[in-house]
């Protein structure tokens, strides 16, 4: 049977606000699903909390949503022992560079086998509109009303930081763009980090404008060719050319840098592991093992 | 000429020195040897937190006590019959234990005056008579031990002292008639890389062991016979080997491969250090970034239909209990174990306590009820994580065990089981049937949920924290809904099926000492003690905590007097009141150090 976006639908009714983001990041998702060539089965989503979180329910495919800020935790337990799933976490800035960031990090360094697509939208929607750590400074949100006046992380260079061996970033109304980098990630084989800019209409709307609707600040990265103005001639597997593009900003260079910005080879963390289960000395014979060491006999 | 042999029903020796003298190496040989003699026996290590506090310090003793005995003993002992020290901080620390008339075994090497300040002393004790009270044996051991490895080629005079401890060794093997090949081959392997130390610490060995042959210092050597225990094989274990091994083992009878998620903690890495050995038994041992991460994958591999553990000390399992709390509404097997030491905050790391209690039982937001049981003994720690893990599975929920730093680290002679007679642990994946799943239908005899595991076609289905609607899973904010959900949860829980609780009665007892955990060893101990001064007392010990055992309400009515002793302020005591209306009192002391046999028996006896 081939399967379409459809069938990748579940029964539960789709619960974000009319006109936010994410809708068209499900719908994107959900198309580019079939192209994986998996059975519906062998795939599970996994969230943790906030608006993006809740991504797992509209999927027709195993899921959890899980705690806040754990879903890289847990999917690495999954994806470690089930070497056979496509495990994929689906987060936001708040649940995966806040309260989560040390999964997030780690999960990268380890190069675990999951794909992480981080909805971006700069602000706390499901708690009402507080400021994240990817907020602009001096951002007025209800817990911040004289500005914020903590700095914003950079989520590309915290990833390249962290050695993700995939980094890549794409827009949620930017269909092609954002199945192009889905369809790399998915075929890239260890920790893949994407970061989707997604508009929250109700209490963040119009962060992305400048490049959701400005369409021509838009820097699509091609590998081997340069990156626009910037001076960098883009290098997949070079990581101080993807670090250096992970600073280029709309306020640095008047673009945004869309696209795959890093993407190695390095064994993956599930990979090693079952490695060393095949090597290991011994037959498992626990009858054995319990009787090993200095033994004495009785009776 | 031979010595006087002189025959002894049990002994209690402490081994004491410095952190880095070899203490806890000392008395693990000797209790070895002690096994192979088929004494039974009991092992009390007693260590600081710090690697390696200041040399001579006082913070810096570390300690080993054995006791061993030609019959059953269910303890280390209360105090030691014989005291070693290794340096002036170890007499000051242990000398109190040791009752007048004891023996005690000095390196008189290491009462230097540098040393003797360090450990507070204005003279030294070997030479103001303030142990008149003792048979003191004052042994140049280091010198001695320096001198006899003069010869040997590459090693250091610091080398050289350092085998101190094996002289020592030598002299208690000798004084108590124990085997030496297993020492022998132990040092040979051990430093199989250095034959030149090897050689060192064998020759200390065995000039301290010709020491105790020929001194006239010695002039007794004793006897302890074997103990007559039920025939089998037997090797010594302690509780955190016998844990780990307990995990393979539920793994095996359940066909699940083992999961393990740890953040490395005192009293609980060396479970992780073990499993870690065993991936030829298809385990997968995860080191995570916290303890936080390390609870979270054993429930991703859970979900995946992995056997999913993870392992902590209290200071870590507070951190797990969100996920417990997952796992708890998830409906998933899960197994938390809280190797229990000293707290609050991080406490006392190597000391045991029985105060995370009422933390597994109800440190979580809301209603979230979990089956918590706790191990009884070094070896039951054994079948406690099977009996756990079999919760777990056949109910689809987490499940607390709780151990201690002494049962972790303690040791005693365990029978060796027979793997193919342990129960299986029938677990059913869900299969396909054709109908729509429903992930929150429940087994009418357990209220077990499915387990439908990723992989399985047509069983697509979405979990989450969220609360469910009853049989079909999706998210449901209907308050009736929820209240069913939450009595279902609870209702699950409470049916957990546990044996009944079994009480060693006498006849006339009108006092019942109810223990629970680690507890096990000295409370019977102390029981024992009561009936053989003529005095009258029955003994139950809880396994399971939660749920209780279905006839704990008609035990403890059946008494008068029910007397809980808890190395806490009283957390059993509480639930046990409050449940039953049963007035019960508590003895309660959270010392570091696990109960003596002599303060249950005042206690009991303070009732009578
Ligand atoms: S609050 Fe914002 S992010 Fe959340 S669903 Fe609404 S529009 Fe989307």
């Amino acid at each position: 049977m081939t399967l379409t976006a459809k069938d990748f639908k579940s029964d539960q009714e789709v619960r974000w606000c009319p006109g936010c983001g994410d809708y068209a990041i499900l719908a994107a998702v959900q198309s580019f699903m079939p192209e994986l060539g998996l059975e519906r089965e062998k795939i599970v989503f996994i969230s943790g909390i906030g608006c993006a979180a809740r991504f797992p329910y509209y999927m027709q495919t195993y899921g959890m949503h899980s705690i806040h800020g754990r879903a890289p935790a847990i999917a690495t337990g999954l994806a470690t022992s089930r070497p056979d799933l496509s495990v994929w976490v689906v987060t936001g800035d708040g649940d995966s560079l806040s309260i989560g960031g040390n999964h997030l990090i780690h999960a990268l360094r380890r190069n675990v086998n999951i794909k992480i697509l981080l909805l971006n939208n700069q602000i706390y929607g499901l708690t009402k509109g507080q400021y994240s750590p990817t907020s602009e400074q001096g951002k007025v949100t209800g817990s911040t009303p004289m500005g914020s006046v903590d700095y914003p992380f950079n989520p590309l260079s915290l990833a390249l930081g962290a050695d993700a061996t995939f980094v890549a970033r794409a827009l949620d109304t930017d269909k092609p763009g954002l199945t192009e980098v889905l369809r790399r990630a998915a075929a890239h084989k260890g920790a893949a980090f994407v970061e989707i800019f997604q508009n929250c209409n109700i209490y963040n709307d119009g962060a992305f404008d400048f490049v959701r609707d400005e369409k021509e600040n838009r820097l699509y990265l091609k590998h081997g060719e340069p990156a626009g103005d910037t001076g960098v001639t883009h290098d997949e597997t070079d990581f101080a050319a993807a670090f250096e593009l992970s600073r280029v900003t709309i306020e640095t260079h008047g673009v945004v840098p869309l696209g795959v910005f890093r993407d190695v080879q390095r064994e993956s963390y599930d990979d090693l592991l079952a490695a060393q289960l095949a090597n290991a000395k011994g037959d498992g014979d626990l009858q054995a093992l319990v009787a090993s060491g200095d033994t004495w006999q009785i009776g | 000429m031979a010595k006087r042999v002189e025959q002894l029903e049990s002994v209690v020796i402490r081994f004491a020195g410095d952190s880095g003298d070899g203490m806890q190496l000392t008395g693990g040989r000797f209790t070895s040897e002690t096994a192979l003699v088929g004494n039974d026996l009991a092992t009390f290590p007693d260590f600081p937190a710090e690697i390696r506090a200041p040399a001579g310090s006082l913070p810096g003793v570390s300690g080993f006590q054995l006791h061993f005995a030609d019959h059953d003993i269910l303890t280390p002992g209360d105090r030691p019959d014989v005291l070693v020290v290794m340096n002036p901080a170890a007499l000051k620390t242990n000398l109190a234990d040791l009752p007048k008339g004891g023996t005690l075994i000095v390196d008189t090497d290491a009462f230097t005056e540098r040393n003797l300040k360090k450990a507070g002393y204005d003279a030294s004790p070997l030479e103001d008579g303030s142990l008149a009270g003792y048979q003191v044996h004052a042994v140049q051991l280091t010198s001695m031990t320096v001198g006899a490895l003069k010869e040997i080629e590459g090693v250091t005079a610091r080398e050289a002292e350092r085998a101190k401890n094996m002289f020592a060794l030598g002299l208690m093997s000798w004084l108590y008639g124990r085997p030496v090949d297993s020492t022998l081959e132990f040092l040979e392997k051990k430093f199989a890389k250095r034959p030149e130390i090897a050689a060192a610490n064998i020759k200390a060995f065995n000039t301290g062991y010709a020491f105790g042959e020929t001194s006239e210092s010695f002039a007794v050597q004793y006897e302890v016979k074997a103990a007559s225990l039920q025939p089998g094989l037997y090797r010594q274990i302690t509780g955190n080997t016998a844990l780990s091994w307990g995990l393979l083992a539920a793994s095996k009878l359940s066909k699940l491969p083992l999961f393990l998620g740890a953040y490395p903690i005192t009293p609980a890495s060396s479970i992780l250090e073990e499993l870690a050995k065993h991936k030829a038994f298809g385990v997968r041992t995860f080191q995570a970034e916290d303890e936080i991460a390390a609870a979270g994958a054993a429930l991703g591999a859970s979900f995946g239909g992995s056997l999913g553990v993870t392992t902590s000390a209290g200071p870590g399992v507070v951190l797990k209990s969100e996920t417990v709390g997952l796992a708890v509404t998830l409906e998933l097997p899960l197994v938390i174990i809280d190797v229990q030491r000293a707290g609050p905050s991080t406490g006392m790391p190597t000391k045991p306590e029985q105060g995370d209690l009422l933390m597994v039982l109800f440190g979580r937001n809301s209603e979230s009820p979990v089956p918590v049981l706790a191990a009884s003994s070094p070896g039951d720690c054994f079948y406690a994580a099977i009996e756990a893990v079999r919760v777990a599975l056949t109910y689809r929920t987490p499940v607390y065990l709780l151990s201690d730093a002494y049962l972790a680290n303690g040791a005693e002679p365990w029978l060796v089981p027979d793997i193919a007679a342990l129960a299986p642990i029938d677990v059913d994946f869900a299969q396909p049937n054709g109908e729509v799943f429903q992930p929150y239908a429940r087994d009418p005899a357990t209220l077990a949920r499915p387990w439908a595991i990723p992989g399985t076609p047509g069983l697509e289905h979405r979990v989450g924290g969220l609360e469910k609607a009853n049989i079909t899973g999706s998210i449901s904010y209907d308050p009736e809904n929820h209240d069913l959900m939450t009595q279902l949860r609870a209702q699950k829980v409470a049916g957990v099926q546990v044996p009944a609780l079994e009480v060693d009665h006498q006849e006339g007892a009108d006092v019942l000492v109810l223990s629970w955990g680690g507890t096990y060893g000295p409370v019977h101990a102390g029981v024992r003690q009561v009936r053989a001064a003529g005095g009258k007392a029955a003994h139950a010990h809880l396994r399971w905590l939660n749920p209780f055992p279905s006839n704990l309400g008609d035990v403890l009515r059946s008494y008068e007097r029910v007397l809980i002793p808890e190395m806490n302020l009283g957390q059993l005591l509480q639930l046990v009141r409050a449940r039953y209306l049963v007035d019960a009192v508590g003895y309660n002391r959270v010392t570091g150090k696990p109960f003596k046999a002599g303060e249950i028996a005042d206690a009991v006896e303070a009732l009578q």
